[in-house]
């Protein structure tokens, strides 16, 4: 697929290189006259030198066939118009924005610009993955589903400890979707009977999460420390 | 009417004086707290003993925005010196706070013209620059 990066910091020299290395065709866009020369020599033709935010730089970079527009510049506002016009003007199919500061996070929700990718936010959903709080970690929100999946570690006293999955009258709008028993996983049938110490994989409507905490780890994981 | 104005430079800081001596209510956005002295300049008086209004932040931050009072705002004006930022709070007054009148200053024509399309009012001083020179020379009917 051809792909344009607008932004040739180190993201977007990074994520150039690995995706010429998938084979995709890439061009690079960067406004800096000085980082443009700095990576001209690894990129060469791949690269332009230009404001991707004018209008004839996307042209002149053929957005007009590019399957997939990264905005990775270190401005915000940058990545939300040059995305908005790839979609709206240039019809571009598939975007993605990095966001800066995650304070503008719903700011690209606003406009219409998804998936916008926040470092910020990545390190701290690890941070969630590695220190959980109450034992639940949001592994994925798809938003224009309105569907979550969560994992929770299923705690001693859980009331679902000992219970068959078909017994567990979990509410309306949630399901068990997978269990992670001693470093494998498997998807449960109705017979499976939870442990605890089991990984639960879930699918919920948004807003479920407390209520389908009370079944799996009632007080909260016990190896957390706040 | 309520104004706010995001940007006191020279452009947005002129509107703004001519917006408050025509009556209006002017509560004014800016990220740099010295833009204040051009609020003041030439006016004998402080821009607040005038009764004018004046918050230090950035149009992207939703808290200067609510403290600048948008939400009572009848007009939105975007004349910070970035035309992406201006093209981007503009929107955020239109479809997060739903401002009735919302105006965004674009230098660049090309960017300018493709959002008046989309139902933004853009403003393009190069458009009014290119134009008037264009009439100087003669050359609209060339």
């Amino acid at each position: 697929m051809y792909v344009i990066i607008v932004g040739a910091g180190k993201v977007g020299r990074n994520l150039g290189r690995e995706l010429i290395g998938k084979g995709h065709e890439v061009t690079l866009i960067e406004a800096d006259r000085r980082r443009y020369l700095s990576v001209e020599d690894e990129f060469e033709h791949a690269v332009q030198y230009g404001d991707a935010t004018e209008l004839w730089v996307l042209e002149r970079a053929g957005i007009q066939r590019a399957d997939m527009v990264i905005a990775v510049t270190g401005d915000d506002e940058d990545n939300m118009l040059v995305c908005q016009v790839a979609k709206e003007k240039y019809l571009c199919e598939r975007i993605i924005a990095r966001v800066n500061n995650p304070r503008n996070h719903d700011h690209f929700r606003l406009l219409g610009i998804q998936p916008a990718v926040s470092a910020t936010d990545l390190i701290l959903r690890l941070i969630e993955h590695e220190v959980p709080r109450y034992g639940l970690v949001h592994l994925l929100a798809l938003e224009e589903e309105r569907l979550e999946i969560i994992e929770l570690e299923v705690s001693a006293d859980a009331p679902v400890v000992g219970v068959s999955v078909s017994e567990i009258k979990l509410p309306d709008g949630s399901l068990i979707i997978s269990v992670l028993r001693e470093g494998s996983g498997f998807v449960p049938k109705a017979d499976t009977v939870i442990e605890a110490g089991d990984e639960v994989l879930l699918v919920l409507d948004p807003g479920l999460e407390e209520s389908i905490t009370a079944y799996f780890a009632p007080n909260g994981a016990g190896r957390v420390q706040g | 009417m309520f104004i706010l104005i995001v940007g006191a430079g020279r452009v947005g800081a002129a509107i703004a004086k001519s917006a408050l001596s025509g009556g209006h209510t002017v509560s004014v956005l800016d990220e740099d707290p010295l833009s204040h002295e051009r609020l003041d300049a030439g006016q004998g008086r402080s821009w607040e003993d005038g009764d004018g209004l004046f918050t230090v932040g950035t149009g992207l931050e939703i808290d200067a925005l609510l403290q600048a009072g948008i939400e009572r705002a009848d007009v939105f004006i975007a004349s910070t010196d970035g035309d992406n930022t201006n093209l981007i709070i503009a929107q955020i007054a239109m479809k997060r706070f739903g401002v009735a009148k919302v105006l965004a200053r674009v230098m660049d024509p090309a960017r300018a013209s493709w959002y008046r399309q989309q139902g933004l009012n853009t403003i393009s001083p190069t458009e009014h620059a290119i134009s008037m020179f264009e009439r100087e020379l003669d050359l609209e009917h060339a």
